[in-house]
């Protein structure tokens, strides 16, 4: 089936099967391998991407679902060289440490952030919910979130 | 909050953000899964669903001759291969020969049966569920206990008793201990198998460039040179025709500390088709074929006065080893013995371990490997004692701890401590917390019927692993320093991190001594083709053992740097410091770029010197380090439901000198994490039939955020004096130090309910029925 997205502002357009998850089509068909497999059953939220707006784990759905939308994936935040605010904040609040989970706990992060402008520490640690890190045990990364949304509020 | 770096700064001691972090915060990082190669072939490996049981045939037709299919390979194809290693050796061990694949019989769920190839990863998980392959199930154990049982069905049919070593060890007089002793208390101890899961699986990419004789492995691990003898060796290459690299690693934990037979086997297939191959091992295969951790159960027996002298501790260990030897299996369960007096001053232990068959998958190193189960219990113990003795937790702590004064301490167990001062981070911890405050408020909730519980944990660590005659293949590192005839500095380190931040702390410590900006700095590892031999990143060993390296061969090069700034400068009488070389005398300076380029221009040199600046160290470290520290842990249990809330988690952890406070912070959060993971939620359930029940994130509870409290870090400093350095290592420490004070905080609260002990992970329905009945689960 032939697909056409936007990624990042670019346009891409490709004949893919079926069944190709678009966790895959984002990795190996566009090449944007910053969007990670951690578990492909939806439990661990590497694969966390933006689509049309929201955080979504692009593990759970099949590219062809995806025909037509606008995604963003953890290479399209940074901006002319200029890293968005919560990598930012990831960075000086050490948020991360193997930084596999990385790039999924930005896009929910954003998203937290994206809604609700001054979230507290429970409601950054329940939108997290669905992103698993083994590294950091997610205090620096709470700290994170909350200074990239003290920033934002600026 | 990052601080701004210039060049005059000291920046060891400073919480720098790391220098690794823009490619991974910007998902340009390579991991294994992102290579990608011209012709690239994609590898779908065939495990056993059953425990046990006899391969009759396998019929491979059907699934070699599926679309995009190149190669099948069975256990009978690699049989040549060698065995995947095992690297510990004890007396009289029985070590079962570890095939890559199973020829004709398999031993745990998720045994390598077959692999298939294709050109792509779909087809090549098409393919594999085309394999017929017909099984004989045999009765299968999984139980560690069970399996030493009389008529338990043998794991290994060779060795009808499950036993693959029985292992002794003993110092002092534990008989006159317990025969000089008011009371003694004994309790049976768990600490259960645990799955490490790294947030990357393992994977492995494979290219063999037939021409050349020249095999180039891509694999997630934290020990690549290793990796390169050991797997060259099973494939029978040549070592230096092998080039093993290991890209971003996505975190490790001990599970990749080890050689795994997928990496053999990538390596085969490579040869085999002549194509580029990747492995990508999935979730469900990493909960079921990538080593598990712990596996312990513990029967301890203490010995001690009634003003709560401890005289003595005898330990006996069964062992969950699983259904072979990784890399280090059999050694783990000894770490426990060397720890087991804790940081008491007990001189006298006696311990026996019993390394028992299961068919499941292997255990092995996993954060803290073997001395999270020996703190575990010794802290338990110890607040067992004080219970039965009506005395203080901290009070029989205190009275026990070896004192200040008495290191180098000569243990039971024939250790060294390095140095300590055990009562201080305890007594911060209790400032922390305002103890006598808490206990009295404990006394009011429980006349309201509110259980409130208060655990201290006092552990001890031994980390810096470690001296080469302690450890299987070698414990010293390596470093190499290259200044650039441009005077930017590269450093090569044999150690190879997998999140502990290295490129910055490394960076910290060249850009003091050589008094250089740290953009200067480029910190390499992970390469046997541009890195010199090293051992690898495990045991809290990255910094004190790879960074002391790093510090001497800074000095060679310093030296260096000096001869040639005098040469340049005309004056015998010069001091190096702030990047420059200058002259006491005339007060002129030659700055590190000048003299590098001078190093290697060579116009002229100083007598007996050699162009180029590259000093290559090789540090083997004296002793391991020790360090220590206090976690105090207050929860609130509802009675209704079971559930543990923790109001406060205190961790007051002293691991020497600190050369990145930010970096430290961040191992005790996430070793906490992985500590109170173990204490309240997980567990690898297998069943009576070796299936592992909970084999996804579904039934395995990992800690997420919303489950975890916060964590009051802070610390004491006490430096060692084993390294220049000063600093002891922290990976595993917030692990080892967390379940004891969690399980003794419950306990606590329960314990006016006659609850003396509680075996992990404290599930509510556990700690509802406790809370309801009473006594012990
Ligand atoms: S890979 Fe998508 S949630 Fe884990
Ligand atoms: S940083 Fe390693 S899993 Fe989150």
């Amino acid at each position: 089936m032939k697909i056409h997205l936007t990624i990042n502002g670019k346009n891409y357009s490709h004949d893919v099967e079926p069944r190709l998850l678009l966790i895959h089509y984002l990795r190996e068909n566009a090449a944007l391998t910053g969007s990670h497999v951690g578990c492909e059953t939806s439990l661990c939220g590497a694969c966390t991407i933006e689509l049309d707006g929201k955080a979504v784990k692009s593990c759970t759905m099949f590219a062809v679902q995806a025909d037509g939308a606008k995604i963003t994936t953890i290479e399209g935040l940074a901006n002319d060289g200029k890293l968005h605010g919560v990598q930012e904040a990831f960075w000086n609040e050490h948020g991360l440490q193997c930084g596999f989970c990385t790039p999924g706990m930005i896009m929910a992060s954003k998203q937290i952030i994206d809604r609700n402008h001054a979230p507290s520490d429970a409601e950054i640690r329940h939108g997290l919910e669905g992103n698993l890190c083994r590294c950091t045990g997610y205090q620096h990364i709470v700290n994170a979130v909350k200074a990239a949304a003290a920033a934002a509020g600026k | 909050m990052a601080t701004t770096i210039t060049k005059t700064e000291t920046l060891v001691g400073k919480r720098i953000r790391r220098r690794e972090d823009p490619r991974l915060i910007t998902g340009t990082a390579t991991y294994v899964e992102d290579i990608q190669m011209p012709g690239m072939h994609y590898a779908a490996i065939v495990r056993s669903p059953h425990a046990a049981a006899n391969i009759r045939s396998i019929d491979v037709k059907a699934a070699a001759a599926a679309p995009g299919v190149v190669a099948v390979f069975t256990g009978k194809d690699t049989e040549k291969v060698g065995p995947v290693p095992c690297g510990a050796s004890l007396p009289d061990l029985r070590v079962p020969h570890h095939h890559i694949m199973a020829i004709d019989r398999v031993y745990y769920v998720g045994h390598a049966v077959a692999v298939v190839v294709a050109t792509d990863r779909y087809l090549a998980r098409d393919a594999a569920d085309l394999l017929e392959i017909d099984y004989d199930v045999l009765p299968a154990v999984a139980d560690p206990e069970k399996a030493l049982a009389p008529g338990a069905p043998a794991v290994h049919p060779q060795w009808p008793d499950n036993t693959a070593f029985n292992y002794h060890q003993e110092g002092g007089d534990i008989a006159k201990a317990f025969a000089d002793a008011d009371v003694v208390v004994k309790q049976r101890i768990t600490s259960q198998r645990l799955v490490p899961n790294a947030m990357e699986t393992r994977g492995v990419v494979a290219e063999w460039r037939g021409a050349d004789r020249q095999l180039n492995l891509y694999t997630s691990t934290q020990v690549p040179h290793l990796v390169r003898t050991l797997v060259a060796g099973m494939l029978g290459l040549e070592e230096n025709r092998m080039r093993v690299i290991a890209p971003e690693v996505g975190g490790g934990f001990g599970s990749k500390l080890n050689i795994y037979a997928e990496e053999a086997l990538m390596g085969f297939v490579a040869m085999k088709i002549g194509k580029p191959v990747k492995w990508i091992e999935s979730r469900r295969e990493n909960f079921l074929t990538t080593i598990h951790g712990r596996g312990h159960v513990d029967y301890y027996e203490v010995a001690a006065k009634k003003d709560g002298t401890i005289l003595g501790i005898k330990l006996k260990i069964i062992q969950d080893l699983g259904a072979y030897h990784q890399l280090l299996t059999p050694a783990i369960p000894t770490l426990s013995v060397l720890m087991m007096p804790g940081l008491y001053k007990t001189k006298n232990v006696s311990a026996d371990i019993v390394g028992v068959f299961t068919n499941c998958v292997p255990t092995d190193a996993y954060r803290g490997a073997g001395r999270p189960e020996a703190t575990h219990g010794i802290e338990r113990m110890v607040d067992i004692l004080a219970d039965e003795l009506g005395m203080d937790p901290a009070e029989i702590r205190l009275k026990n701890f070896v004192a200040n004064e008495e290191f180098p301490y000569p243990t039971a167990t024939g250790l060294t401590y390095d140095s300590g001062n055990y009562a201080a981070p305890l007594d911060k911890a209790m400032a922390l917390a305002d103890y006598s405050k808490i206990l009295q408020e404990q006394v009011e909730a429980r006349k309201q019927g509110k259980l409130v519980g208060i655990g201290i944990s006092t552990y001890g660590e031994i980390c810096a692993i470690g001296p080469s005659p302690a450890t299987p293949a070698g414990g010293w590192e390596s470093a190499t320093v290259k200044i650039e005839p441009s005077g930017t500095v590269t450093v090569m380190t044999g150690t190879c991190q997998t999140g502990q931040g290295e490129e910055t702390t490394f960076a910290q410590i060249a850009a003091d001594e050589l008094g250089v900006d740290i953009d200067n700095i480029l910190v390499l590892r992970g390469d046997t083709s541009i890195v010199q031999y090293g051992i690898g990143t495990f045991g809290s060993r990255a910094t004190a053992i790879g960074g002391t390296a790093l510090y001497f061969a800074l000095q060679e090069l310093k030296a260096k740097v000096k001869l040639f700034g005098a040469m340049l400068l005309e004056s015998d009488d010069v001091t190096f410091s702030g990047g420059q070389v200058t002259c006491n005398k005339s007060g002129k300076t030659k700055g590190l770029a000048e003299i590098a380029g001078a190093t290697y221009r060579a116009m002229k040199l100083p007598p007996n010197t050699e162009p180029g600046l590259v000093a290559t160290h090789f540090w083997e470290p004296p002793n391991f380090t020790f360090p220590f520290g206090a976690h105090i842990v207050i929860t609130d249990i509802d009675k209704e439901t079971g559930d543990i809330a923790i109001r406060r988690y205190i961790a007051v952890d002293d691991c020497g000198n600190i050369i990145n406070p930010l970096i430290v912070d961040g191992q005790v959060h996430g070793g906490v994490a992985q500590g109170l993971g173990q204490a309240l939620w997980e567990q690898a359930v297998y069943d009576d039939n070796g299936q592992l029940i909970t084999g996804e994130f579904m039934d395995y509870a990992m800690p997420r955020a919303h489950m975890m409290p916060w964590i009051e870090s802070s610390h004491t400093i006490t430096p060692t004096n084993v390294n220049p350095l000063g600093v002891k290592g922290v990976g595993e420490a917030g692990t080892i130090g967390c379940s004891p004070a969690v399980v003794n905080s419950v306990v606590d609260a329960l314990s006016h309910l006659g609850v003396r002990h509680i075996d992990m992970p404290l599930t509510p329905e556990k700690i509802w029925k406790l809370a309801n009945a009473g006594g012990t689960n």
